[in-house]
């Protein structure tokens, strides 16, 4: 048992100190109060927010006139059924496939990863971008590195790309960018956002400048925030003050982390090798400049070159049903909610996820099933 | 309430690790035909059909405590115990959280796999005796197998055991504002197993917690009377399946204090670590009693004059709403507990 000293050290060290965040909870029902109307949206762009605000049960703290709404944050999510289906055809076609974890399990539209290596194909999943150089070291065979997520791992991509890479290694870039698709959430009509919290481990790259731009366009505040409680609750605050006083701007509430400029080092190597290009994101909608492929110099490790990709062979395996009634898509847009959906912890938990929100530990299904639902726990006593 | 996911044609492991699956498998196929007999209603007695840790059959004036257990661990020896402590004490404890805190006599059926070094089992067994006599029990009767190479792994145990007690605790008797007192850190047991099965090279001194509770039990009896009115002691799938199982079998709901639940440094930073909540982590050495909030205090204070209850702590309260949920109040806000459904995977593996 720890004493009472190296307990409060070790909450305080990660910003988990509750009289703090009782006192931000309380300014939260201030702001919020001082606006004078409900609801008031607000987006969060980032899985481990959701996490946060789930495991830690911040959402029952919420004022009830604010929405904090989960955005398309989850890259496992937003990886599109074609980008999945391109991955899936390339491993019936046998070809070596690395990809991390969660992918696995991701439905495409006739399978998931995981079915076709059921079906023999070579799946390995990998932890790092590193370990499919690795990989393809070991194997001599053709090997596709699916690679996706956001900014934060496209620059691990990059990175690894930059370093050469064993010639029967290629790349499936499935990498994503954060900032286009917060311009299509802005425009969105049915969300009704009126700021956006960033995510912080993705700025620590960009830099908080990058979102000045989208500010200035659509007069909407951002602010970028932390993972920790304290961290999420007093964004929220700073959030809420910058929607009350109609002064929309950015403003870093990681500084221990974030800076206006961001890791150079790490943006030029994310954009040596990466140029945006626009693509779909699964249940947004296409997203210009939204998707990261590789510049033409890195033409000959691209797989959707150097390959021909079969999709035709996956049109006799007839799509499962259960997925035409699968909302991800507008859970991600933040139109509705885990519990909206029909299948939500019946037909779709995680052991057998029906959709891509189910699979993701950084998933809204996932997280509402993990912590038990999405009850409104604001009335006990 | 068990829902339509949990009737696979082959039993994985998820069935025997103490949570939703395991509950689905026991009542769907093992108390069919078999759940007659005393079980609802406490006062005729406590059968198969009420799950609890043990039965309990009326013999003139007094209770017959009887249960049964088998034991099955990897390692077979780990830090802070080995199986044939765990043998003797998941037993003793069974017991004890029925309210038979006086051992009459135990069985010890043991099936070893051939190839089992003579050496490990004289270990086993002197550790089976050293547990004995912390709890002051005695093993009356037993058995001896061997299998081939390869039939069963290693070493299993079931022990079981009989206790004459004047009043039974059921785990069903929680009421809406009793209070829940868990007699120490939580989650030990588990971690280091988990650590000493993956090889982790965690920091620190993980421990597991494995111990005779009847001692503590005893006394805990003494200061709360019919105070207390449900034990239970958090083996597999942790603090949060056996809150789970007693809201639903109290028909309460339970708001628990995350932050007054005992955890040990160590153990919090390991299950920060594999991505583990300390709260479905098994514990062998833990109680967890509810009691009536005007009792609570004396019998928080017995439990923490015993050795084994120093770290014992009021966590939670059972509410009138809610019925069967269990409210995490993590400090920062609240939110439901989920019950575990299997094992408690390390995300690095």
């Amino acid at each position: 048992m720890a004493s009472p000293d190296q307990d409060r050290a070790f909450r305080e060290l990660k910003f988990r100190d509750p009289v703090r965040a009782r006192a931000m909870v309380d300014a939260l029902a201030r702001v919020t109060a001082d606006l004078g109307r409900a609801p008031v949206s607000v987006m969060h762009v980032c899985g481990s927010h959701e996490q946060a605000i789930a495991k830690f049960g911040l959402r029952s703290t919420f004022p009830r006139a604010l929405n904090v709404i989960m955005g398309p944050g989850c890259p496992v999510c937003i990886t599109d059924t074609p980008e999945v289906d391109e991955g899936v055809a390339l491993a019936r076609q046998g070809v070596h496939i690395a990809t991390y974890g969660d992918m696995v399990r991701v439905p495409g539209t006739a399978m998931s990863l995981a079915d076709a290596q059921a079906e023999g194909a070579k799946i390995h999943i990998i932890y790092s971008a590193s370990q499919a150089v690795e990989l393809a070291e070991q194997v001599k065979e053709p090997v596709v590195f699916f690679a996706t997520g956001f900014e934060t791992t496209a620059v691990a991509t990059a990175a690894v790309i930059l370093k050469g890479v064993p010639d029967n290694l290629s790349i499936l870039s499935a990498h994503k960018y954060i900032p286009p698709v917060m311009e299509i959430v802005a425009e969105m009509p049915e969300t009704k956002v009126e700021g956006f919290l960033a995510a912080g481990h993705a700025a620590t790259i960009t830099g908080w400048g990058v979102f000045e731009p989208f500010v200035e366009r659509h007069r909407l505040p951002v602010v970028v925030a932390g993972f920790e409680p304290l961290d999420i609750l007093a964004g929220l605050v700073k959030l809420v003050e910058l929607v009350r006083d109609r002064t929309p701007k950015v403003v870093n509430m990681y500084p221990r982390c974030v800076t206006k400029e961001g890791n150079r080092p790490a943006q030029e190597q994310l954009w040596k090798v990466f140029c945006p290009t626009g693509g779909r994101w699964r249940g947004i909608a296409h997203v210009p400049n939204g998707n990261l492929r590789l510049r033409d110099e890195y033409a000959h490790l691209d797989a959707r070159r150097r390959f021909t990709i079969d999709l035709t062979s996956l049109w006799d395996c007839a799509p499962p049903a259960l997925t035409q009634s699968c909302i991800c898509g507008d859970i991600m847009a933040g139109i509705s909610t885990p519990t909206d959906c029909a299948l939500f912890g019946k037909e779709c938990v995680p052991e057998k996820p029906v959709g891509a929100c189910m699979v993701s530990s950084e998933g809204a299904c996932k997280i509402w099933h993990q912590y038990g639902g999405h009850p409104d726990l604001r009335g006990i006593a | 309430m068990i829902r339509r996911g949990l009737v696979d044609d082959r039993i994985g492991m998820k069935y025997g690790a103490g949570g939703r699956a395991m509950r689905a498998l026991i009542e769907q196929v093992c108390l069919a035909g078999l759940g007659h007999g005393p079980g609802r209603d406490p006062a005729e007695g406590i059968g198969l059909a009420a799950m609890d840790d043990g039965a309990a059959i009326r013999v003139g004036d007094r209770w017959l405590v009887m249960t049964t257990d088998s034991h099955v661990v990897h390692p077979i020896f780990f830090p802070g115990g080995d199986i044939g402590r765990l043998a003797v004490c998941g037993t003793v404890n069974d017991l004890a959280m029925m309210g038979a805190t006086e051992v009459t006599g135990l069985t010890c059926a043991i099936i070893i796999e051939e190839g089992f070094l003579r050496t490990d089992l004289e270990r086993v067994y002197a550790s089976i005796a050293a547990a004995c006599r912390e709890a002051h029990a005695t093993i009356v009767t037993g058995d001896t197998k061997v299998m081939g190479h390869g039939e069963i792994d290693g070493l299993v145990i079931n022990t079981a055991g009989v206790a004459l007690c004047d009043r039974v605790v059921p785990d069903s008797g929680l009421r809406p504002g009793d209070a829940i007192i868990v007699t120490g850190t939580i989650g030990d047991h588990g971690m280091a197993i988990m650590a000493a099965r993956h090889a982790l090279a965690l920091e620190g001194d993980l421990r597991s917690d494995v111990a005779p509770l009847n001692g503590m039990i005893r006394a805990a009896l003494a200061a709360g009377g019919d105070g207390i009115v449900a034990m239970k002691d958090p083996t597999r799938g942790g603090l949060s399946s056996t809150l789970h199982e007693m809201a639903a079998k109290g028909r309460v709901g339970i708001l628990l204090e995350e932050l007054a639940v005992p955890v040990r440094v160590e153990v919090r930073g390991a299950s920060d670590l594999l991505g583990i909540d300390p709260l479905v982590v098994a514990n062998e050495g833990k109680a967890v009693i509810g009691v009536r909030a005007d009792r609570a205090d004396a019998v928080l204070a017995a439990v923490r004059a015993h050795p084994l209850g120093r770290d014992a702590a009021i966590v939670g309260r059972c509410l009138d709403q809610h019925a069967g949920a269990i409210i995490l109040d993590t400090g920062f806000g609240r939110r439901m507990l989920a019950e575990p459904e299997g094992e408690p995977l390390p995300r690095i593996c």
